[in-house]
C-alpha cells in the first residue's frame, strides 16, 4: 500500500525539471550516436546535419540535462532543509517554461539555420561557436536570467527562514560563482589565447569546481535521506571535499593552459595541482563506503547510483584525468579521442550517476513508497554502465593510437592526422564506441521507462491511495 | 571523533579557497600580460606581414615558432589597424561557422578534423591543395579551399561548404597565419612545418 504525500510547490516543479532532464538525456544520446556514426560513415546525414551541429547538440544538451537535473534536485531536496517551500516559485515556474521554449528554439536554430555570416549579429541570433556555449547570446541571456531567479529562490528562502544548515551554506556560496562565471559565456575576444583563458574559467570552474561542490552537497542531502546518515558526518565530509576540491581544483585549471600561449610555469603548477585533483574524489569514495557500512537503505536504485557516483567520479574524473594531466603526456594526448574518453567517463561518473540517484529518490518520495526496487532499474544500471565504460575504453584505444601515430611519430600535420584516423586501432576503437553507445542507449530506454512506470503507479495510487497495492515498488 | 566538529573542517575549506584564489588572481594578472597581443608569447597582428616558421630548438628541447623577414599576406602589407580588423573578422567567421566543433585550436575544440594551431605551416597546402586548386601560393590555395571545400575532397571526411565569401576566407587565413606564430610551449609536438616556408632572418619567439 502507498500513501502519496502532498508536495511542496518547489517539489512539483522539481518533478517537471526531472522530466525535462530525462528527456534531454535521451536527446543527448541520439545526437551522440549520430556523431559516432559519422566517424564510421562520414556521409551519414551529412547534408542536413554536418558533424559540427550533431556535436553541438550532443555536448550542449549534455550541459542542459545535468543543469536541469541539478535544479530539480535542489528544488526537491531543499524544502526539507528549510522546513518550508522555496520563495519566488511563480517566477521559478515561468523560468521553467522559458527554458523549455528557449531550448526548443535553439535546437531548431542549430538544426535548420546552423550558421551565419561572420558578424556579431550571427553570435546574437544563430551560433556563438564556442565549445559548450554555442547557444546564441539571446538564449544565453535567458539562461543567465533563469540561473539568477534560481539563486533568488534559494537565497531568498534562506533569508526568510533565518536558519541555514551547513549544507545549504555551501550550496548558497557555491551558486554565486556558478552564476558569475556564466557571464563568461558571452565575450568573443579576437585573441584566441585570451579568449580561451577566460573560457576555461567558465568550463573548468563549472565542471571541476562549482559543479563538484554542488553534486557533493546534493549527495550529502541524499545520503541523509537514503541511509539516515547523521548530519555531522555528511557535513564534515562535505567540508573536507570542498576544501580538497578548491585546494586542488583552483590552480588545477593550469592543466588547460599548457598549450595556448600561457607562460611555462603553468606546466608545473597545472600538472602538480591537477594530479592532486583525484584526492577529494577518493575522499568521496571513502565517505560513501563508510556510510554504506553503517546504515540500512530504503531505495536500492538511489543507493547504487550514489555509490557509483562516488566510484565513477574517482575513476572517470580522477584516474582518467590523472592519466592525461601531466604535461609530458598531455602534449601527446591533448585534443585526441583520449580526451574524449576522459570527458565521457568524468561527466558520467561525477554527475550523471548522481542526478539519476536523486531522480530515483524523488520518484520514491513523490509516490510515497516505503522502499523502491525491482528488476528494471538493475538492467538500466547494468546496460548504462557497461555502455559507458565500454565507450570510455574504446575511445581510450582510439585516442592512444592517435597520440602515438599522429603526435609522437607523425608530426601532427594534416597527413599525420588522416593516417592516425585510418589505423586499425583507431578504426576498431570508434566501431567499439558505436556498439557500446547502442548498449548505453538501450540502458537509457529501460531507465526512462522504469522512471515513467514508477511515476504512473504513483499517480494511480494518488487517485485511490487507500486501496491500491503497488506491485514491485514497495516490497523488494 | 573528527565528525564532532564540522566547523574545524569548514575553516579548512574557507582558508584553502582564500589562499588558492589569491594565487590564481596573481598568476592571472601575469598570464594576461604574456598572452595579450604583443605580449611575450603572442605576436602582434601585424606578424601576418612576416614569414613564420616552426623549428626544434635544441636549447629549449621543444618546438618554437620563428618570425622571419617580410612575407606579405596576399601580396599586401597590413598596417596595425588593418591587421587587427582582418584578424577580428577571421575570429568572427571561425565562431559563426562553429569551426571548433569539428577542428581544434591549441588542441581545444572537437576532434573530427585536424588541429589548426599550426595549419598555416602545414606542407599539405603546397603538396596537395595548390595543384588541386590551381593556385600558386599557400594563402590562395587556402582561400580557394575554404570557399568551396566540397569541390576539393581529400579523404572520406569532407569539409562541408559553409559558404564563406572571399573576404571571409581571407580573414580566416590571416587568423591562422597569426595563430601559427604563437609560442605554444611546443604544441603540437614535432609538427613538420612546410620546409619551403620562406624563413628570412629568423628570430625564435621565446
Amino acid at each position: 500500500m502507498t500513501r502519496v504525500p502532498s508536495l511542496y510547490s518547489s517539489q512539483s516543479l522539481a518533478l517537471r525539471y526531472f522530466t525535462l532532464s530525462v528527456a534531454l538525456f535521451g536527446v543527448m544520446i541520439v545526437f551522440g550516436l549520430i556523431a559516432a556514426t559519422k566517424y564510421i560513415h562520414p556521409g551519414f546525414l551529412a547534408q542536413p546535419l554536418p558533424f559540427s551541429m550533431a556535436k553541438i547538440m550532443h555536448i550542449d544538451v549534455l550541459v542542459l540535462w545535468l543543469l536541469t537535473a541539478f535544479m530539480g534536485s535542489l528544488f526537491w531536496l531543499l524544502p526539507s532543509e528549510f522546513k518550508r517551500d522555496l520563495v519566488g516559485m511563480r517566477a521559478a515556474n515561468v523560468v521553467f517554461w522559458l527554458f523549455c521554449i528557449t531550448i526548443a528554439a535553439v535546437a531548431a536554430t542549430f538544426l535548420f539555420v546552423q550558421y551565419g555570416p561572420g558578424t556579431d549579429k550571427t553570435l546574437w541570433l544563430v551560433n556563438q561557436g564556442r565549445k559548450y556555449v554555442e547557444e546564441p547570446r539571446w538564449a544565453a541571456i535567458v539562461v543567465a536570467i533563469g540561473i539568477a531567479v534560481f539563486v533568488y529562490n534559494i537565497v531568498g528562502t534562506a533569508i526568510a527562514v533565518k536558519r541555514i544548515t551547513g549544507v545549504t551554506w555551501v550550496i548558497i556560496l557555491n551558486l554565486i560563482p556558478l552564476f558569475g562565471l556564466y557571464m563568461l559565456a558571452f565575450p568573443a575576444m579576437t585573441n584566441m589565447a585570451v579568449d580561451q583563458y577566460w573560457w576555461w574559467w567558465l568550463v573548468h570552474f563549472w565542471v571541476e569546481a562549482t559543479w563538484e561542490v554542488l553534486i557533493g552537497s546534493i549527495v550529502a542531502l541524499v545520503l541523509m535521506r537514503v541511509m539516515n546518515t547523521s548530519r555531522n558526518v555528511v557535513e564534515t565530509w562535505l567540508y573536507i571535499e570542498v576544501a580538497l576540491v578548491l585546494a586542488t581544483g583552483v590552480l588545477g585549471i593550469g592543466h588547460h593552459y599548457f598549450w595556448m600561449g600561457a607562460p611555462k610555469y603553468w606546466l608545473g603548477i597545472g600538472g602538480f595541482f591537477s594530479a592532486l585533483e583525484p584526492l577529494p574524489l577518493l575522499g568521496m569514495v571513502i565517505h560513501a563506503v563508510y556510510d554504506a557500512g553503517e546504515h540500512k537503505m530504503t531505495n536500492q536504485p538511489a543507493f547504487y547510483w550514489t555509490m557509483l557516483e562516488a566510484f565513477g567520479n574517482f575513476i572517470g574524473a580522477g584516474v582518467w584525468g590523472f592519466m592525461i594531466t601531466l604535461p609530458q603526456i598531455n602534449l601527446f594526448a591533448h585534443g585526441t579521442q583520449w580526451t574524449a574518453s576522459h570527458g565521457h567517463l568524468a561527466f558520467w561518473g561525477a554527475y550523471g550517476c548522481g542526478v539519476i540517484a536523486v531522480i530515483y529518490l524523488a520518484v520514491q518520495e513523490a509516490g510515497g513508497y516505503a522502499q523502491i526496487g525491482g528488476r528494471a532499474w538493475k538492467w538500466a544500471f547494468g546496460l548504462l554502465n557497461v555502455g559507458m565504460y565500454g565507450m570510455g575504453g574504446s575511445l581510450l584505444i582510439a585516442g592512444m593510437a592517435q597520440a602515438f601515430y599522429e603526435r609522437a611519430i607523425g608530426g601532427s600535420t594534416f597527413n599525420a592526422f588522416v593516417a592516425a584516423q585510418q589505423t586499425p586501432w583507431f578504426v576498431e576503437g570508434i566501431w567499439m564506441r558505436w556498439v557500446f553507445g547502442l548498449l548505453f542507449a538501450a540502458g537509457y530506454a529501460i531507465l526512462a521507462s522504469n522512471l515513467i512506470a514508477i511515476s504512473r503507479r504513483s499517480r494511480v495510487a494518488a487517485a485511490a491511495p487507500a486501496t491500491l497495492a503497488v506491485e514491485g515498488a514497495g516490497t523488494r | 571523533m573528527y565528525t564532532r566538529d564540522p566547523i574545524f573542517w569548514r575553516a579548512g575549506a574557507v582558508s584553502s579557497l582564500t589562499v588558492m584564489v589569491a594565487i590564481l588572481i596573481a598568476l592571472t594578472v601575469n598570464t594576461i600580460g604574456v598572452i595579450s597581443t604583443g605580449g611575450a608569447n603572442v605576436p602582434p597582428y601585424t606578424v601576418i606581414n612576416q614569414a613564420i616558421g616552426y623549428v626544434d630548438d635544441d636549447s629549449q628541447h621543444e618546438y618554437v615558432p620563428t618570425i622571419g623577414g617580410s612575407d606579405p599576406l596576399f601580396g599586401h602589407v597590413y598596417d596595425e589597424h588593418q591587421a587587427e580588423a582582418l584578424i577580428r573578422e577571421g575570429k568572427l567567421v571561425i565562431q559563426s561557422r562553429a569551426c571548433l566543433d569539428c577542428h581544434s585550436v591549441f588542441g581545444t575544440g572537437a576532434y573530427f578534423a585536424p588541429d589548426l594551431t599550426k595549419a598555416w605551416l602545414d606542407p599539405v597546402w603546397r603538396q596537395m591543395w595548390e595543384p588541386m586548386t590551381q593556385t600558386h601560393t599557400r594563402a590562395d590555395a587556402m582561400v580557394a579551399f575554404l570557399m568551396e571545400p566540397d569541390k576539393y575532397p581529400t579523404w572520406t571526411r569532407e569539409m562541408p561548404n559553409l559558404h564563406l565569401s572571399r573576404d571571409e576566407a581571407k580573414a580566416v587565413v590571416a587568423y591562422l597565419k597569426w595563430t601559427s606564430s604563437i609560442n605554444t610551449n611546443g604544441f603540437p609536438y614535432g609538427f613538420q612545418a612546410d620546409p619551403d616556408t620562406p624563413k628570412g632572418k629568423q628570430a625564435a619567439l621565446r
